[in-house]
């Protein structure tokens, strides 16, 4: 087994990890966070695939690498929006969770936000 | 046992390790920072897999930025404990969930495992078309022309981004300038690092964008940089962001797109169609678009981190501030 | 080998100007970002016309390699038939939505821009962008970038109403269509290690029934049936789009999950092997047609009419999937038969839906609420209106003459020829459910006012808008066969 397999294997157990959290945590922040590790494993099998294509003296195919650097913007971008909501939904309704609401959960005012 | 290979699965062990920390972390904050640990580990491994052009955009977007973000969030969440409680999984759906994990990362390893050797590569047609563009990273020759598509479309997500976390504001606040006011601090440490950071951040903000026609490094790298440099003396209280409403704003943030996309269509008429740049004038087209779009990622990134107005002050107290 | 093909610059076009439509309406604001937006809008559709002309004469795909690149380095735009009909569908609907939005969203000269407005003149042309992109786009990684431009454009409309009671949902919906992008991205990953490209037409005819393959199909059908809300992954569409305000409601029912439907054509049909499609395609349909009779069930029980209508989206988007175990079925016949009942089913689906959608949102202004037990009155002061939600009620059911049928008798024509003829008494019984609740909201409509119900009058250019979108679903089903043939162009 290669230092790259190992590393495979690793990108592997982080998206069981953050996919694991995504289901059974019930706090939307911990969900984002642990959405945003699913997407490092994610990107760290692109990086594993770039490092398999290593050739013409490069230490990484680029193609992989270039995807992984827009696709880590486009997570940020994600994640802050997704963060925002939270926030907002929080300072409007004091809900930190997206469970479904108690059937009377009467939400206050909007006006009354801080 | 070579040496770099227990480097290896020492590294992977501690990703991991962090990882399972940060789902386990007792508080939010805790989370925090096993997150942002998991991601500080994750750009060694990338310097491991050869990639150093990633290793920074993972240590200043993928931890960094997306770390302050997340804290700034847990700063102002007051959860109830009832409510989260009640909508936590029962033991049985967690098991349910980890034998889900578990079963996913099993066919992915397996899956991983059996990728074809040797690997299908574009790393020799990557080389080979970045050398008439004039640049010696061919990553970003690959996001600036062959996917050039690609960074085109992220640019502008970036910008549907904002707009989406400004349209999230009340509507009475519409006007405002985005992100809670802060009280200016006179002095204090954060008071010292917001004037003092600014010039050195800055510099090195424009010098990683700079370099990464050649070497690792680029717009979104050293954007994220003056991002920051730009937020601290709002942190600080020191300056006062624009409103949302400026067009100034608004242009900083949509001018890398829209140079890209300009430059782009000229192609239709000095080179062989969209997005490509005539051969003699490669190199200086690129580095336009680079430094429209490092100013558009430096101001959005700023204003996905303020998040959206929250106070609209009275227009005297934003002249008594800006003295 | 992808040449460009003559009119491939259309394509570009397409792309592009709704783009800098968006961009451009975003730094000028207020009642600016409205005219830009109009505009553009109206381009777009003389583009999108364009292109599906120039597909239908040539009989060929079209094709923009950008900057000279060829794929697997490059990229490439594409628009076949499928391609071509949806991005006509997308301009139809977004700019009957756009007239709708100028009686709500509407800055008047000298007046201050408000928030709401801003928003949805800036994403009307970004839905258009990522709908272009989504469609025209001919690379996996480069679809996933569309998918998420679909993603943040359709949580932003949703949350356009700043309700505080929406925000629980739309939150919801963002978690799960995050993370059906990213299992798609895995997906992606797994393909570009396994054969170097992602270019859709170098993987098509080249990939092998191996792990990594199997995997990444896998990976990236769940990522994408999330987002289309299939069952058992639907629960978080109705309270998401019924939430929404009408005009946001019609484009996210209408067209955002159209959009994930393409990419899953595109991965099922040209990616994946010949025996993954054969296997899994039954699944899927299976699937289908347990979202057929559950949201056709369950919206007939609902007491909201937004919620009824978002429900019916759940049952009819479970017949865009009966067509996969029909198309890789041998008789070319029939799998061709299935294909065009497949598109036209998500053409007049979109067109029926947000017509639906919108006449939904006008009743409720008017009656003040969208009870469906006490919509009484409702035809007397918006016959128009009314007349628009029965017509495309009529679509959905399937009766003749309209797309729905049209579409419906094609799948259930090819269900038949196959020798899967279990599928038609789904689409059977899914039309008898779609009756009963159209039926139950139109004869609301037409029973006499509750004592002490007013009802306002509603204006007539919304009204009419409505209605040109009803009657565009039921003129798909009068069409002759040879424009349909548009959709055939490029069939795998």
């Amino acid at each position: 087994m290669s230092g790259t397999d190992i590393l495979a294997l690793a990108a592997c157990g982080l998206v069981a990890i953050g996919l694991y959290g995504v289901v059974a945590q019930a706090e939307v922040l911990r969900k984002i966070i642990a959405f945003n590790l699913l997407g490092a494993g994610v990107f760290l099998l692109f990086g594993v695939v770039a490092r398999r294509g290593a050739a013409a003296g490069l230490a990484a195919d680029p193609v992989p690498q270039a995807m992984v650097i827009t696709g880590l913007v486009v997570a940020f971008a994600a994640t802050a929006l997704a963060l925002v909501l939270t926030l907002r939904l929080h300072q409007i309704t004091g809900a930190a969770t997206v469970a479904e609401d108690p059937p009377s959960g009467a939400a206050p005012d909007p006006a009354s936000e801080p | 046992m070579t040496a770099g290979l227990l480097f290896d699965l020492m590294m992977a062990l501690a990703v991991l390790g962090t990882a399972a920390w940060t789902l386990a972390a007792r508080t939010q904050f805790a989370a925090v920072i096993g997150f942002v640990a998991t991601g500080l580990l994750l750009s060694l491994v990338w310097v491991r897999l050869g990639a150093v052009d990633v290793a920074l955009t993972e240590a200043a977007i993928g931890a960094g930025a997306t770390g302050v973000i997340i804290l700034y969030v847990v700063a102002r969440l007051r959860g109830g404990t009832a409510e989260i409680s009640a909508a936590t999984p029962s033991r049985a759906q967690r098991a349910l969930a980890a034998l889900l994990a578990v079963a996913v990362g099993g066919v992915l390893a397996l899956a991983v495992l059996n990728l074809p050797d040797p690997a299908p590569s574009l790393a020799e047609a990557a080389l080979a078309g970045s050398a008439p563009l004039g640049l010696g990273n061919p990553v970003s020759a690959v996001l600036m022309a062959h996917r050039g598509l690609d960074t085109l479309l992220e640019s502008v997500v970036l910008v549907f981004a904002v707009l989406a976390v400004w349209s999230m504001a009340a509507d009475h606040r519409w006007g405002g300038a985005p992100g809670p006011v802060f009280r200016r601090e006179e002095s204090g440490p954060l008071s010292l690092l917001a004037r003092v950071l600014p010039p050195v951040g800055i510099v090195v903000g424009i010098y990683i964008a700079w370099v990464g026609a050649d070497a690792p490094g680029g717009k979104f790298q050293g954007g994220t940089i003056l991002a920051a440099m730009w937020i601290l003396p709002w942190i600080a209280g020191l300056a006062r962001p624009p409103s949302i409403t400026d067009w100034r704003l608004r242009l900083m943030i949509a001018a890398g797109p829209l140079t890209f996309l300009c430059v782009g269509l000229a192609g239709f008429a000095v080179a062989d169609g969209f997005l490509s740049y005539p051969p003699s004038f490669a190199k200086p087209l690129i580095l336009l678009i680079e430094a429209a779009m490092t100013l558009s990622v430096a101001a959005a990134l700023a204003c996905l981190i303020a998040g959206p107005p929250e106070r609209r002050l009275p227009p005297e107290s934003m002249a008594a501030d800006r003295r | 080998m992808t040449a460009t093909t003559p009119g491939g610059w259309l394509l570009v076009l397409a792309l592009t100007l709704p783009a800098g439509a968006m961009l451009l309406g975003f730094v000028a604001g207020g009642r600016h970002a409205q005219r830009i937006a109009l505009g553009a809008l109206a381009i777009w559709l003389a583009i999108a016309l364009a292109v599906a002309l120039q597909v239908q004469a040539s009989g060929a795909p079209l094709a923009y390699v950008i900057g000279g690149w060829q794929p697997p380095l490059g990229m490439a735009l594409r628009a076949d038939g499928l391609a071509a009909a949806m991005l006509l569908t997308g301009a139809v609907v977004l700019l009957a939505v756009a007239l709708f939005g100028q009686g709500a969203y509407d800055t008047p000269r000298g007046a201050a821009e408000t928030r709401a407005a801003y928003a949805f003149w800036c994403f009307l042309p970004a839905l258009a962008a990522a709908l272009a992109a989504a469609f025209l786009g001919g690379d996996l990684f480069n679809l996933f970038v569309a998918l998420e431009m679909l993603t943040f454009t359709a949580l932003a409309l949703a949350c356009l109403d700043g309700k505080p009671s929406q925000f629980k949902s739309e939150l919801r919906y963002l978690l799960f269509a995050l993370i059906g992008s990213v299992l798609y991205l895995l997906g992606a990953g797994l393909l570009y290690g396994a054969y170097g490209t992602l270019d859709i037409a170098l993987l098509a005819g080249r990939t092998r029934a191996d792990a990594p393959t199997m995997v990444a199909g896998a990976l990236m059908t769940a990522g994408l049936i999330a987002k289309m809300a299939l069952f058992p992954l639907h629960f978080w569409l109705p309270p998401a789009h019924a939430g929404a305000p009408a005009a946001a409601s019609a484009l996210l029912s209408g067209l955002v999950v159209k959009g994930a439907f393409v990419l899953l054509l595109r991965l099922w049909f040209w990616v994946l092997p010949a025996p993954v499609v054969l296997g899994g395609g039954t699944v899927l349909a299976a699937l289908g047609a347990t979202a057929i009779v559950i949201g056709s069930v369950v919206a007939l029980r609902q007491e909201r009419l937004k919620l009824l209508v978002a429900y019916s989206t759940v049952a009819q988007m479970g017949y865009l999937f009966l067509m996969f175990p029909l198309l890789a079925a041998a008789d070319a016949d029939a799998a061709s038969r299935a294909w065009l009942g497949g598109v036209l089913q998500a053409v007049s689906h979109a067109l029926a839906k947000s017509a639906m959608f919108l006449a939904a949102g006008l009743i409720a202004v008017s009656l003040g609420h969208d009870r469906v037990t006490s919509l009484g009155g409702a035809a007397r002061v918006m016959p128009i209106t009314v007349i628009a939600f029965a017509l495309g009620g009529l679509s959905l059911m399937g009766l003749p003459p309209s797309g729905g049928f049209t579409a419906k008798w094609l799948l259930l024509r090819a269900s038949v020829e196959t020798g899967q003829w279990w599928w038609s008494l789904v689409i059977l019984t899914g039309g008898l459910l779609t009756g009963g609740y159209v039926y139950r909201i139109v004869a609301a409509a037409l029973a006499p006012p509750a004592p002490g119900c007013v009802a306002r009058a509603v204006p007539r250019p919304q009204e009419l808008c409505v209605l040109a979108l009803a009657v565009a679903s039921m003129l798909l089903g009068v069409l002759p066969l040879y424009a349909l043939g548009l959709v055939r162009v490029g069939a795998p």
